[in-house]
């Protein structure tokens, strides 16, 4: 019964792989070994494929393994059992704060963690940058674009769309 | 008044089509749409459910929308916002991977995403810009982010240790500047 399969394989990624889609990738490679659904090279590809393509990456390699291993509904399924085991966990978490946040310990926690989270997100944007900024015309659309968010508070929806056409016509 | 179950799961539909990449990708997104369109939640308590979001089990895009979804209408809203963020993902993805696949391949298109790519590297450094003003006041402040960011760029910190050993330095004197 491969839905079955895939529904505990993936429920047990979406367990252990804390901290972010991109750590799913190691339990991914272990499922080729495991199953034969997929070889390494298409994996590689559908990684590459599920960064670009809309939606957040670590969901997009769930659905991505999931149909190659079982078709559609195969996809569905990863992808769903990939995120029951966040939703459990938040759900008590998101309780326990409700009850807590007002705890001395719990504010102290929440505030020192703050300077380290916004370090993760620019060194996320750091990992982007040494691929993506690779001449004078990315990195000069960037000062542009980084000057434009600052002073033009549009929605980040609107500057994406706005790249998207700039991409296609600077040919970045 | 709590929103309808229908506008969280769209909200979080819309916000999963416009997320490239990793969940750090969505952050100026949430901000400029929870935040400051439909003043849902505070930059303060999305910053938290960030921070929560990286050392709990799973993709931290899911992790945030469920948190926002369970504060806005419970455990009925944390389901429709997580299944309002994986929907777009579960049907581009089905579409890309049964029928265009060989389309992914298309010049315009990597154009495009060159251009995408520079957008969410600019929205990143945005959104640290603003939530810097907010958050970074103290000497400790100042003193984990450099730390951290040196550990992230030079060492090999997991994301989850390092959000470990910013939670113990709570415990430590944050010697606050100014008057307070």
């Amino acid at each position: 019964m491969i839905y079955a399969i895939l529904a505990w394989e993936f429920f047990k990624i979406g367990l252990f792989a804390v901290g972010g889609g991109l750590v799913t990738v190691p339990f991914l490679f272990n499922l080729i070994d495991a199953y034969h659904w997929f070889t390494a090279q298409e994996l590689t590809d559908m990684i590459a494929i599920s960064q670009s393509t809309p939606g957040p990456v670590g969901i997009n390699m769930a659905t991505y393994a999931g149909f190659k291993a079982a078709g559609w509904v195969g996809g569905i399924v990863a992808t769903l059992s990939e995120v029951l085991p966040s939703m459990i966990v938040v759900y008590f978490l998101a309780r326990a704060l409700n009850k807590w946040h007002e705890n001395k310990y719990v504010l102290q926690v929440l505030t020192a963690i703050r300077p380290a989270v916004l370090a993760l997100i620019l060194a996320a944007g750091w990992q982007i940058a040494r691929e993506s900024i690779t001449d004078y015309k990315t990195a000069g659309f960037l000062a542009f674009l980084v000057a434009a968010q600052h002073f033009y508070r549009k929605s980040a929806i609107v500057y994406i769309v706005f790249a998207a056409i700039v991409g296609v016509v600077l040919k970045l | 008044m709590p929103v309808s179950l229908w506008k969280i799961y769209a909200l979080f539909f819309k916000m999963g089509i416009f997320t490239f990449g990793g969940g750090y990708a969505m952050l100026p997104i949430l901000k400029s749409e929870l935040v400051e369109k439909q003043r849902w939640i505070s930059e303060e308590e999305l910053l938290n459910y960030y921070s929560i979001g990286q050392c709990t089990p799973g993709i931290i895009a899911v992790n945030a929308a469920s948190f926002i979804g369970y504060q806005k209408h419970g455990l009925s809203g944390l389901i429709a916002a997580t299944l309002g963020v994986i929907s777009p993902s579960i049907i581009i993805i089905l579409l890309v991977a049964a029928l265009l696949q060989q389309y992914m391949d298309n010049q315009y298109l990597q154009w495009a995403f060159g251009g995408i790519r520079v957008s969410v590297i600019a929205l990143i450094i945005n959104v640290v810009w603003d939530l810097w003003l907010k958050g970074v006041k103290t000497v400790r402040d100042y003193a984990v982010f450099i730390i951290a960011l040196g550990l992230l760029l030079w060492g090999n910190v997991s994301a989850v240790m390092l959000v470990i050993l910013a939670a113990l330095s709570g415990f430590i004197p944050s010697f606050r500047r100014g008057a307070e």
